[in-house]
């Protein structure tokens, strides 16, 4: 009951704000914006009719949102249009087509458990293009990339010299940074691959080093975090400044 | 015929890709080109089955009254409205597409990933106690991270930020890079199973 009595309250509180004439066009938004936007903040207190509600509106647009994009930006372009155009035009290569389209519908078969398995052939042109793709791009976009840019010297050029001038000054300690950068680098990816080499026991020699390689990705991830922290932080700041700003006018 | 020719599908299609990387003469440059097309548009309906299988699952849960089935009811409209506008009337700039998009979605997109600096800020402190050189190392970093893309942390001293620029450029960076290359050998193995039909989890169960 309580729940009803909550959401009929916003609606009220909605209503109340249309028919007061309080809004003009321009800034209904702004109070479905911040209504939202409280709703969804209103799971601090605790988990709410509110909040559910919200959320699940929240899941409803996105479904519908990546929707209507996959129609406009794929559906049209690339199988409505150039269809519509062959089969005026009776074309075949255009017609080849109704191929994709008919793997598409398959997919749906999943629906249907007698007919279920059809949908394995659109899953297996799909999965298998994806995983073609996947090789290729991990191969030239992370593996070499990466080893390619790791391939530096191993004293960066001028770093000694730059220590030796910073000496005994306030720059000393970043001198010091900018000669470890390099060797840090290099030194750095190489005990977390050893890090992530299984096939022998982590023991001794090979113990050590990884053990390094772990502390690397101690940093990696505390700089992460601190990373998300502060960036879900100014996430924060910005509904905050809304709600002051754009919704209650407070700030200006 | 269940199993054969989705793996069959799966080789060529792959092998297609894989190929016109080594291989860009036409004969194979141009079928995979269009398998590339094929599976951006099987992809597209793949979106569509997965929010039919959304809408058709709440649209159960309202149908039997089951709980929280007034949720799944406001899902499933704003699902169709939000989809309905999209399709109908076009996602373009100025439209009712974009104003729901704008005053609906983003605000509650940025409000759900902003209420992570609340969960997010609790567990860090369950979760980092300085047992251990490890436990520290991260503890220390994150801080440091903190507080160098904050005003506040260039008050405590001037060459935090720099400081911080350099953590993430130097160590984080090779720590990056070694999980980079790690993730893509282990993308690469993959593929390579799935395209060779040594894994067909995908296929699902007979």
């Amino acid at each position: 009951m309580t729940k009803y009595i909550l959401i009929g309250v916003v609606i009220a509180l909605m209503v109340f704000a249309v028919a007061s004439g309080r809004l003009s066009g321009a800034s209904f938004g702004t109070w479905i914006a911040a209504m939202l936007t409280l709703a969804i903040f209103s799971f601090l207190y605790k988990d709410n009719p509110i909040y559910k509600f919200a959320e699940h509106i929240f899941i409803g647009l996105s479904a519908g949102y990546f929707v209507a994009l996959e129609y406009w930006n794929v559906f049209v372009p690339n199988l409505w249009n150039p269809l519509l155009e062959s089969f005026r035009t009776v074309s075949p290569s255009g017609l080849m087509l109704l191929v994709p389209f008919a793997l598409g519908l398959l997919l749906f078969a999943r629906f249907f458990p007698k007919i279920a398995w059809l949908s394995r052939w659109s899953m297996a042109a799909m999965i298998g293009s994806y995983a073609g793709l996947a090789i290729i791009g991990a191969l030239q976009g992370d593996l070499l990339a990466q080893i390619r840019a790791n391939m530096i010297p191993f004293l960066s050029p001028g770093s000694l010299t730059g220590l030796k001038a910073a000496a005994g000054g306030n720059a000393f300690f970043f001198a010091i940074l900018e000669v470890l950068r390099n060797p840090l680098i290099v030194i750095g990816l190489l005990v977390t691959l050893v890090y992530f080499f299984f096939s022998r026991e982590h023991k001794g020699g090979l113990g050590a080093v990884s053990r390094v390689g772990v502390w690397f990705l101690m940093i990696s991830f505390g700089a992460s975090f601190g990373y998300t922290v502060m960036s879900r932080v100014s996430l924060l700041i910005g509904r905050l400044h809304f709600l002051m700003s754009d919704w209650l006018g407070i700030i200006h | 015929m269940r199993t054969e020719i989705p793996v069959a599908i799966a080789f060529v299609a792959g092998m297609l890709m894989v190929v016109s990387l080594f291989v860009p003469h036409p004969f194979i440059a141009e079928p995979a080109a269009v398998m590339r097309s094929w599976a951006i548009i099987i992809t597209a309906f793949a979106y569509v089955l997965g929010v039919a299988n959304i809408a058709r699952i709440s649209l159960h849960t309202v149908k039997k009254r089951t709980t929280d089935w007034q949720y799944k009811g406001a899902l499933v409209v704003a699902l169709v409205a939000m989809a309905g506008v999209g399709v109908s009337r076009g996602i373009q700039t100025g439209g009712l597409f974009d104003w729901a998009y704008l005053n609906m979605y983003v605000p509650m997109q940025a409000t759900m990933f902003s209420l992570l600096a609340f969960f997010i800020a609790s567990a860090a402190y369950r979760a980092f106690r300085a047992r251990s050189v490890e436990a520290t190392l991260l503890l220390v970093v994150a801080v440091v991270v903190m507080l160098g893309r904050v005003p506040v942390g260039e008050k405590l001293w001037p060459g935090l930020p720099a400081f911080t620029e350099w953590i993430m450029e130097v160590p984080n960076m090779a720590a990056k890079r070694g999980i980079m290359i790690g993730a893509a050998l282990g993308a690469i193995s993959t593929g390579l199973k799935m395209i060779l039909g040594i894994e067909r989890s995908y296929l699902g169960s007979d």
